[in-house]
């Protein structure tokens, strides 16, 4: 049986040769996301601004009259509602914010959904009820602070790991990786006004946490390439490692997209954003391991000495004190 | 490297198999089918984005429970002093600042009112309450000590987890959680709910109920404008009353509360046949009240919910049957919401719901269907890329990986862990994930292979190469999922368990059992050539 190659045995991609234009090109990338984030904002979700959503389904209709539906919630005088489908043709969600007298006054978030509730169901009868979210302020801002943290401490947390199993230049890279995904993912979600919930940041770390077995991948070759040829020039032994570990990369992202697909498009509805998240991250994290945690090396100044003279300094010690110097 | 002693391959073919058959209790739950009787029990706990239910995260207003225990103070030095022979007079009471501090009418009483007060400073046990001194020589200050305000917030919430369990268990509903979190906070799960706006209304009234008597001399034209006479407070009428908007003055002190009551039902009045709340006192509270109507027949006084006059009626009698009738512009439900919370006893800590997430039975059950639809179709297309690719070893990686699926299911069964939808999305990604591994090993043994190392060598030194990787890999994978479960609330740390537990089980379907497998067949066969 002739196995599937999906990269050619002897690959040699000149990666490295046009780090420069890349590296402008992702710099660029990040800046622009990061403007995004700054002028269009992240459309928060109730769990981050507070409010209340409620999803459900038109049993009897095809198609969700979501026009008809922004004028009826629109009037009872609850701000700007958003409503949108989700999910089916006949699913819909409605989100409104909650007035601010109604921080602190549980009746009024409860009277409010039921308002919304009562409203739909007296035109349509074949309204259910699939769910209904109220976050308080208060809660949402937490949820907010502990989403940043959680998103800060494990960028640190693994980027002091691979300093300690590597080297600092290599945190680095890692580091500056990850900054690279996450700045990218949050870019798109700006860009395009996906829904950002808990859910997103819980994507979003699992990307970060994917994007770095590519990383770590890549950074173990060119540990051992390090030790192996200790006189060839760096860039050409990064593209050396990059392209032997290539088909492994390729190989690692496909079966993550084939497996997250499906799931994207015959997935529950409320799963669709985290996915969707992921997804992305796992192109964008196969892009930033080959791009840009090994190239950055080259300017951080690995050598070839990097891991090698610790253990040669031990050895010669240990040369020394059996008396072979 | 590629030796297995008998005892090794046993025990971990027990290890996977015992794991693995653990997960087939939830399998029956998860596809709709019955869980057979020997089993149940041992299925996976469902979250209730997927099983249907309510998570309403409530906040206690602790600063309520200090008010509180300031006004009983202020009752209790007022009947000690005044108790005292001779009485000692006091005035300019005040309660401001959090303390009780009031002036003796009469400085040399110093020492006498210190002497009837030093027993209320200490609580029960060996805390010491409050702290009693004096300023000026005439005025004295009691502050209360923060380890016995801690205490008594303490001991609040614990009393109001009660109440609340009390007044779920009225709903018969089935296994409701209830948990405390943090200091002030309290966590109710309830799944599968017909009306979870009932629940809410019944979690988000305190119910205390008070009896005081009007202010008989207060002038309408100042309990309009909200002024009282001293002693006297001004106290709005419910919204729900058929005076809703007025205004009532009553006496601040010399009520009854309606904690010691025995029981409370909706009824309807025998006259007008409107819906009320009938009570009964217990003995205590019945002779107060006996003994409060009997001096003043005649006379009205108010009946409170929570700090709003439901109804103000008069004495007609004394009542000395220990129980009375509540009336004031009731629906059927709203009665009966009420009967239950004075059942159950009044909140001692005011709850605010600051968080409320509901989700219908029926989103659920599709969930799970259109998750494991997915899950299949996306396992089908990885189980053909890897044995496309690696042939013998794909399909060594497919087992794995099919293993893991079961064992991450039985593993969170064992442990009790909750599955929840976005944990759905943690096992798709465990497939995608897990297989990584092996394509790891695999490459690297093509890779060993071109270089011309033989057989044995190349597998051996494949396993070996890779390991490194895949063990760092896995720990910054470790890094990522335990801050998703540390900062992440209930759904999504049902994502982090899968992922998490994913790791340790992939790690070995992966690496430890394949490896097994591969050494079995090269002992066996002896292959001078392998197509990888």
């Amino acid at each position: 049986m002739k196995l599937l190659k999906l990269v050619p045995e002897n690959t040699n991609i000149q990666f490295l040769k046009w780090r420069v234009p890349f590296y402008v090109v992702s710099l660029l990338l990040i800046a622009a996301s990061w403007g995004l984030v700054m002028t269009k904002g992240l459309n928060y979700g109730v769990d981050f601004a507070g409010g209340q959503e409620i999803t459900g389904t038109f049993q009897e209709e095809a198609e969700a009259p979501i026009g008809e539906l922004r004028d009826t919630v629109g009037t009872l005088g609850l701000g700007d509602p958003v409503i949108q489908r989700f999910g089916e043709a006949n699913q819909v969600s409605i989100r409104v914010r909650l007035p601010e007298s109604a921080e602190g006054d549980p009746a009024a978030a409860n009277r409010i959904s039921g308002q919304i509730i009562d409203t739909v169901t007296a035109e349509h009868p074949d309204f259910r009820v699939d769910s209904n979210n109220t976050v308080s302020g208060k809660v949402s801002g937490e949820f907010r602070e502990t989403a940043l943290y959680a998103l800060l401490f494990a960028m640190l947390a693994i980027a002091a790991y691979i300093w300690i199993r590597f080297e600092w230049q290599f945190g680095v890279g890692a580091l500056f990786a990850l900054f690279h995904d996450v700045s990218l993912t949050l870019g798109m979600f700006a860009l395009f006004q996906l829904e950002f919930s808990l859910q997103i940041i819980a994507a979003i770390l699992a990307i970060i946490g994917y994007s770095l077995n590519d990383t770590i991948v890549v950074y173990d070759r060119i540990r051992e390439n390090l030790k192996k040829y200790r006189k060839m020039q760096l860039p050409e032994l990064l593209d050396l490692s990059v392209n032997e570990t290539l088909a492994r990369t390729v190989m690692t992202s496909l079966t993550l997209l084939i497996a997250l697909l499906p799931l994207l498009f015959f997935g529950p509805a409320s799963l669709f954003g985290m996915v969707a998240a992921i997804v992305l991250g796992v192109f964008v994290g196969t892009y930033s391991s080959v791009y840009m945690a090994a190239p950055i090396l080259v300017w951080l100044g690995v050598t070839s000495d990097s891991f090698v003279p610790e253990e040669t300094v031990a050895e010669q010690q240990e040369k020394k004190a059996r008396g072979e110097i | 490297m590629l030796d297995f002693p008998i005892w090794k391959r046993l025990s971990f073919w027990a290890i996977t198999l015992v794991l693995a058959l653990l997960a087939f209790p939830s399998i029956a739950m998860l596809s709709g089918s019955d869980v057979p009787e020997a089993f149940e029990g041992y299925e996976v706990n469902l979250g209730l984005d997927l099983a249907g239910g309510s998570h309403i995260l409530l906040e206690g207003e602790t600063e309520a429970v200090q008010r509180e225990r300031l006004e009983t103070m202020e009752e209790s030095v007022r009947d000690a002093l005044g108790d005292a022979e001779p009485p000692i007079r006091i005035g300019d009471v005040s309660t401001a600042n959090g303390r009780l501090s009031f002036m003796l009418a009469n400085p040399a009483d110093v020492d006498r009112a210190r002497e009837l007060l030093t027993p209320l400073m200490n609580g029960q046990g060996l805390v010491r309450e409050w702290d009693l001194s004096v300023l000026d020589g005439n005025r004295m200050v009691l502050t209360p000590t923060e380890e016995g305000l801690e205490t008594a917030v303490d001991d609040a919430m614990e009393a109001t987890v009660d109440v609340i369990r009390r007044r779920i268990d009225e709903l018969g509903t089935r296994e409701p959680t209830i948990l405390r979190q943090g200091d002030d906070r309290i966590v109710v799960q309830v799944p599968g709910l017909e009306d979870p706006e009932q629940l809410k209304n019944l979690l988000g009234e305190t119910a205390q109920l008070e009896f005081k008597l009007v202010d008989a001399n207060a002038l309408p034209s100042d309990v309009a404008q909200g002024i009282a006479n001293p002693g006297s407070e001004i106290v709005p009428y419910s919204e729900d009353s058929d005076f809703a908007g007025q205004f009532e003055a009553v006496r601040r002190l010399g009520g009854i509360r309606g904690d010691s009551l025995t029981g409370a039902q909706q009824s309807f009045d025998a006259q007008t046949n409107e819906p009320v709340v009938t009570i009964q006192f217990d003995q205590e509270g019945g002779q107060r009240f006996a003994v409060l109507s009997t001096e003043n027949v005649g006379r009205r006084f108010a009946i409170i919910l929570d700090g709003a006059v439901i109804s103000a009626p008069n004495f007609n009698e004394p009542i000395l049957s220990g129980s009375a009738q509540i009336s004031g512009g009731f629906t059927t439900e709203t009665a009966n919401n009420l009967a239950i919370q004075l059942r159950s006893g009044a909140l001692q800590v005011p709850l605010t719901i600051i968080e409320e997430r509901t989700v219908g039975p029926d989103l659920g059950r599709d969930s799970i269907v259109a998750g494991a639809i997915a899950m299949g179709i996306g396992s089908l297309l990885v189980i053909g890329l890897m044995i496309a690719s690696y042939g013998r070893f794909g399909v060594y990686a497919t087992i794995a990986l099919g293993l893991n699926v079961l064992m991450v299911l039985g593993i969170m069964a064992f442990m009790n862990t909750t599955l929840t939808l976005p944990g759905i999305a943690g096992f798709v990604l465990t497939v995608g994930a897990a297989v990584d591994a092996n394509v790891l090993i695999n490459e690297r043994i093509r890779e060993e292979r071109r270089r011309g190392r033989r057989v044995v060598a190349a597998v051996e030194n494949g396993y070996k190469e890779a390991s490194r990787a895949i063990y760092d890999a896995n720990v910054t994978n470790f890094i990522a999922g335990v801050l998703l479960f540390l900062f992440g609330s209930g759904p999504v740390r049902g994502f982090a368990v899968v992922l998490i537990i994913g790791l340790f089980t992939s790690v070995f379907t992966a690496v430890t059992l394949t490896r097994m497998w591969v050494a079995g067949w090269l002992r066996g066969k002896r292959p001078s050539d392998i197509n990888i």
